[in-house]
């Protein structure tokens, strides 16, 4: 019993940090993965962006859409209005026809197109959350929309409004957060960026293959402290725990050690079976930690699959089962030199 | 120490400390014990017998006096050397078999094995002793299916599976009703009929300490007798 709750309370932390990791990991796949839905090719940010998960608001001039678009090689250029709503989810006003021109268009689950003013689109995944169907009222931005259609996830947004409608609500007529732009050959990307950049040496221009390749973990300000946070506590509470639990053990165990010193076990033999018992508690719960990650990604996508993914990680299962194991072993010194120290005769008589 | 004794104590003493008062438990022991012996050793509770087992059993150091056991100086071991000791040169049997309770019985002298280094099965004449101590059919079994008799039985397998040179046994008996007893007795004196293993027993009975070649009687942590 005292195993198994101290491989029930390893298990913890070791589910942290893989769900930390795995939500890390699920919500930048899943802005990748939507940014690559658009199909443009370079990206204008905002001088105020400053990286992935900072939106920016609406601060780039609508007129430079059509100047884009007259630039050699450019087949289209589309401004976008991004307006956070709970991060990570924002409200994108977009020109529908120019975003099914660049991305071949949103797929239809059910509903229709963006028709009159009041209309927005919601993909699945948002319309699961909110329990939403077409034809509902959906209140944001202190305003009333008309669910119009639910779209499949993977394309630009969740929540999808008309460009003029969202600049009007946000007072910002005349302005666009983000402009996508796409190119007549790949092979003219990079002519197509270097001369922007050029000519428009206050915006950041990137390509998208490298706008996207910034959506990892790395590029988020404080989500590597954050989860050395995490992975610390990890190691505090596998310490905790195989402390207090060998301890006992050891406790439980005083005449056993007797026996095992009256048979000639060394302190090193004594202590090897304590840290090996440790080290089985940890691989013990680092498993248990693993299998409950899996519950947790079932919980986000059942209950707030819009807002929140999560990815399992394989590649953080070792690490976590270090940092467990790290703590356990931690853990499990204290009792197993305090057991190896044990006098013979004091131990054989415990009761 | 005479030559061929097997244990060997010159003015041994031993006082243990509670607080700040010290407590003598051997007051000048001198015993010799030759291979192949088999000797009681009795007394009330407090002579010191027990003492004397734990320090010829290198469970504990002596305070002075000399203590050679298998042609080693204890009482110059560090402990880690009285460890080392204990894994090859001594068997223990204790009043309460001191089984491992997790473990079956082939486990629990499997354990001793494991710890001396030994590796593979038994040899052929310990495989004998099993027979003759009547446990090679229960030795699946783990201690709470084995009665009294058998967990001492097992414990005495335990004790001389490495081969020890001297098997010290504390009150053997002291748990087991007297045909129990009886058989643990005639099991430890045909072990030393058969093989020569010299045995160091610690008893309160008198009709126990009579299956010993010898008696060794204690008080006061002195030996005051040798019949």
């Amino acid at each position: 019993m005292r195993s198994l709750l101290s491989v029930l309370l390893i298990g913890v932390p070791v589910t942290l940090i893989l769900t930390l990791v795995g939500m890390t990991h699920g919500m930048l796949e899943d802005s990748q993965h939507r940014q690559e839905g658009i199909g443009a090719d370079i990206i204008m940010r905002g001088s105020t962006s400053t990286s992935v998960m900072t939106l920016s608001g609406p601060s780039i001039p609508e007129a430079m859409v059509p100047r884009i678009e007259q630039e050699p090689h450019v087949a289209e250029a589309m401004g976008v209005v991004v307006h956070n709503v709970d991060l990570p989810l924002a409200v994108l006003g977009i020109d529908m026809a120019k975003f099914n021109q660049m991305s071949g268009g949103f797929k239809f689950l059910s509903g229709h197109t963006l028709q009159n003013p009041d209309d927005i689109l919601v993909d699945d995944l948002y319309a699961a959350q909110r329990h939403l169907k077409v034809g509902d009222t959906l209140n944001l931005i202190n305003h009333a929309w008309h669910v119009a259609g639910i779209v499949a996830s993977g394309k630009m947004a969740r929540l999808v409004v008309d460009r003029k409608v969202l600049q009007t609500l946000d007072a910002a007529t005349g302005k666009v957060s983000t402009i996508y732009v796409k190119v007549d050959r790949p092979d003219n990307i990079d002519v197509v960026l270097d001369e922007l950049r050029r000519a428009l040496p206050n915006y950041k221009i990137d390509t998208m293959q490298y706008w996207i390749s910034m959506f990892n973990a790395g590029q988020i300000q404080g989500i590597r402290e954050f989860t050395v946070v995490v992975a610390a506590i990890g190691v505090v509470i596998g310490f905790a725990v195989v402390c207090l639990s060998m301890y006992m053990a050891v406790l439980q165990r005083t005449r056993e050690i007797g026996i095992l010193k009256s048979l000639g076990a060394s302190k090193g033999f004594i202590l090897g079976i304590i840290l090996a018992e440790a080290l089985l508690l940890g691989v013990g719960g680092t498993v248990l930690g693993i299998i409950f990650s899996f519950c947790s990604r079932w919980l986000i996508a059942t209950l707030v699959p819009a807002s929140i993914q999560m990815a399992i990680v394989p590649a953080w299962w070792p690490v976590a089962g270090l940092i467990t194991l790290f703590g356990a072993t931690l853990g499990a010194l204290y009792p197993g030199l305090s057991a190896a120290r044990h006098d013979p005769i004091e131990a054989l008589a415990y009761e | 120490m005479n030559s061929g004794d097997i244990i060997s104590t010159r003015d041994l003493r031993k006082i243990y400390r509670v607080g700040s008062v010290e407590v003598p438990a051997l007051r000048g022991v001198d015993l010799n014990v030759k291979p192949g012996e088999f000797l009681s050793i009795v007394g009330p509770s407090g002579s010191g017998k027990s003492t004397l087992f734990h320090i010829i059993g290198g469970l504990t150091p002596p305070t002075s006096g000399e203590v050679h056991v298998g042609g080693e100086n204890l009482a110059a071991m560090t402990d880690a050397g009285r460890t080392r000791m204990r894994r090859r040169t001594v068997g223990f049997v204790f009043q309460k078999f001191n089984l491992l309770p997790n473990l079956t019985a082939r486990d629990n002298i499997a354990v001793a094995r494991f710890i001396a280094g030994a590796d593979g099965r038994p040899d052929a004449q310990f495989e004998e002793v099993l027979r003759v101590l009547g446990i090679a059919g229960r030795l699946d079994h783990k201690p709470n299916a084995l009665s009294g008799g058998e967990q001492q039985r097992v414990a005495i397998a335990r004790a001389i599976v490495n081969h020890p040179a001297i098997l010290l046994a504390d009150e053997p008996t002291g748990n087991l009703d007297t045909e129990n007893s009886k058989a643990v007795l005639e099991i430890l004196r045909d072990l030393n009929d058969r093989t020569g293993q010299t045995i160091l027993m610690i008893t309160h009975n008198p009709e126990a300490a009579a299956f010993g070649h010898y008696t060794v009687h204690m008080r006061d942590g002195k030996i005051i007798e040798r019949t």
